[in-house]
């Protein structure tokens, strides 16, 4: 915003016959100065942190046998495609989880703030759900689900491990997300509810429409940390059998007792969860700026 | 303005657009010690803009300001170091909802000016005292009125002793009562000396408590001068055609 309305100066003078003063004209090259400057220092200094680490990292004494362990390139030449491929099943399980964590989570915590008597079995069973799921270690949720509801041989119930798998990180997560949800919905200043009950809306349009929507702004940064969270738990989902990123980098770490499959895997996950995100963090940046009354400070 | 007494704040030239609206165009304005300005006009004529741009909430496009002899617009001034010097009521309060009124007041003499907790906490409940807040230093601003919350305001603009203090239509969202016992406050300081430069819809206050009155219109200051000259006797039609509205709603 600042940047902007400094550079573009003369380009709203047009109407009034604006022209702009030497002071600003000085006042910007001053500006254009100390953002060169600070771009320079900038670069230095990432330079210099760079070489150092470099030179730490190299002349540390077991470093040449750290290389051949965990930086060869032909194991990660052969791990690549077969982790990718593998990804595509943590992809899959992320977006499907995903959705479905973020209904039930939303769910979850709408039943958390019902007001009134009548829904207070749901409120306690709510609560009950979150304590439990956000309790139970993730690990032995799946190994429960992936292993124990097979061994019930219920007919027409899933015994395939990624189905049963998906199903353990929604149960887990949605308890994580309800309460993300739940802290928000909490968060929003009780005069906004209070604006919207005196207009006249039930208490359902007044979080549908004036709540929910501050108070999903809010989430979006935790949200993003526990949906990212689970893009990486889904590699845990190969404990049942399937074939995901990361059993793709074990079966060859297994088979060439050298690790850098594994680095491999979890440079693609990194660079899986970057874009991601990049593009909320571009997103809330945008929604600020068209809300802002002006000025950053 | 007399030419021996050096401003406070002084502007020139100030402009400020945002997007493709010119909201000031070329404001010039001196405040001299211990006076108050009035900044009048319509809504939307600037008059909160100037009082943003003059505490550097704003980054005012072109021009100048000086507080106190030194140019707070130059891009190298220490921002921080010029809003320690300005007090601001804003017209919403922004009292900060999860501190008691004593946090509220306390927390720029403890935390920006090194004061020690008991002596800031003595000063606060001066201020409130003197304010007739006395019992109110535990409360949280929610549980306040409007006026009172307004007062808290002030005192917590107040507790830093600045040198220069922007009065935003802080009766705006008051009711008529309430109004008064704020503005009682605001004169009170004018007979401490406080220097004040407010924007207002008050224009039977303006003309009471005024040193000097400003009607912003078009984005520059159309018309100055004392609270007499500009409201007994208007040079320019608009000054004129503005006051008389306000006579005819009734609020002068």
């Amino acid at each position: 915003m600042e940047e902007e309305s400094g550079e573009d100066s003369g380009k709203d003078d047009v109407r009034d016959g604006y022209v702009p003063s030497e002071r600003r004209l000085q006042r910007e090259r001053h500006k254009r100065a100390r953002a060169r400057r600070a771009t320079a220092i900038a670069a230095l200094s990432t330079l210099v942190t760079g070489v150092v680490l470099y030179l730490v990292v190299v002349n540390a004494p077991g470093w040449p046998r750290t290389k051949e362990t965990f930086f060869d390139g032909q194991y990660a030449r052969e791990a690549f495609p077969k982790v990718l491929e593998g990804l595509w099943l943590n992809v899959q399980l992320l977006l499907v989880c995903g959705v479905l964590v973020l209904v039930l989570g939303m769910l979850i915590a709408i039943a958390r703030t019902l007001p009134g008597p009548v829904f207070f079995p749901l409120r306690v069973l709510a609560a009950a759900y979150t304590d439990f799921f956000r309790g139970l270690p993730l690990i032995i949720n799946l190994m429960i689900v992936v292993f124990g509801v097979p061994a019930l041989r219920l007919q027409g119930v899933t015994v395939d491990p990624v189905l049963l798998g998906g199903a353990a990180l929604t149960l887990t997560y949605s308890a994580y997300v309800a309460e993300v949800f739940r802290a928000g919905i909490e968060s929003v200043h009780p005069s906004q509810r209070a604006a919207a009950r005196s207009l006249g809306l039930t208490h359902r349009q007044a979080l549908r429409y004036v709540v929910l929507p501050q108070a999903v702004r809010r989430q979006v940064p935790p949200l993003l940390n526990d949906l990212v969270s689970l893009q990486k738990d889904t590699g845990l989902v190969s404990i049942g059998g399937a074939v995901d990123a990361v059993r793709a980098a074990d079966i060859i770490a297994q088979r060439s007792l050298n690790y850098t499959p594994y680095i491999v895997a979890g440079l693609v996950f990194v660079a899986l969860t970057i874009p991601m995100t990049r593009f909320t963090d571009w997103v809330t940046a945008r929604m600020d700026r068209q809300r802002a009354q002006g000025g950053s400070l | 303005m007399s030419d021996a007494v050096a401003p406070v704040l002084r502007m020139e030239s100030v402009r400020k657009t945002f997007g493709g609206s010119v909201v000031l165009r070329d404001v010039g304005l001196e405040v001299a010690p211990h006076t108050v300005t009035a900044l009048i006009g319509a809504s939307g004529s600037g008059k909160s803009t100037l009082l943003r741009c003059a505490n550097l909430l704003e980054e005012i496009d072109d021009g100048a300001i000086w507080l106190d002899g030194e140019e707070i617009t130059d891009p190298r001034a220490d921002q921080d170091a010029v809003r320690r010097r300005i007090g601001v009521v804003f017209q919403a309060y922004n009292l900060f909802p999860h501190m008691t009124v004593l946090d509220n007041i306390t927390l720029a003499p403890r935390r920006v000016h090194g004061v020690p907790r008991a002596e800031a906490g003595e000063r606060a409940r001066e201020l409130l005292e003197r304010l007739g807040l006395g019992g109110k230093a535990d409360a949280y601003p929610d549980r306040l009125s409007g006026g009172q919350q307004q007062r808290v305001a002030i005192v917590r603009a107040l507790a830093v002793r600045p040198r220069l203090l922007l009065l935003d239509e802080i009766t705006a969202a008051l009711d008529p009562e309430l109004v008064g016992e704020v503005l009682e406050v605001v004169r009170d300081l004018k007979d401490d000396g406080m220097t004040m430069v407010l924007a207002t819809h008050e224009m039977g206050f303006a003309r009471d408590v005024a040193d000097q009155v400003c009607f912003l219109d078009g984005g520059v200051v159309l018309e100055r001068g004392t609270a007499e000259q500009v409201f007994g006797d208007p040079q320019q039609e608009r000054t004129r055609r503005f006051l008389r509205r306000i006579v005819e709603a009734g609020r002068l």
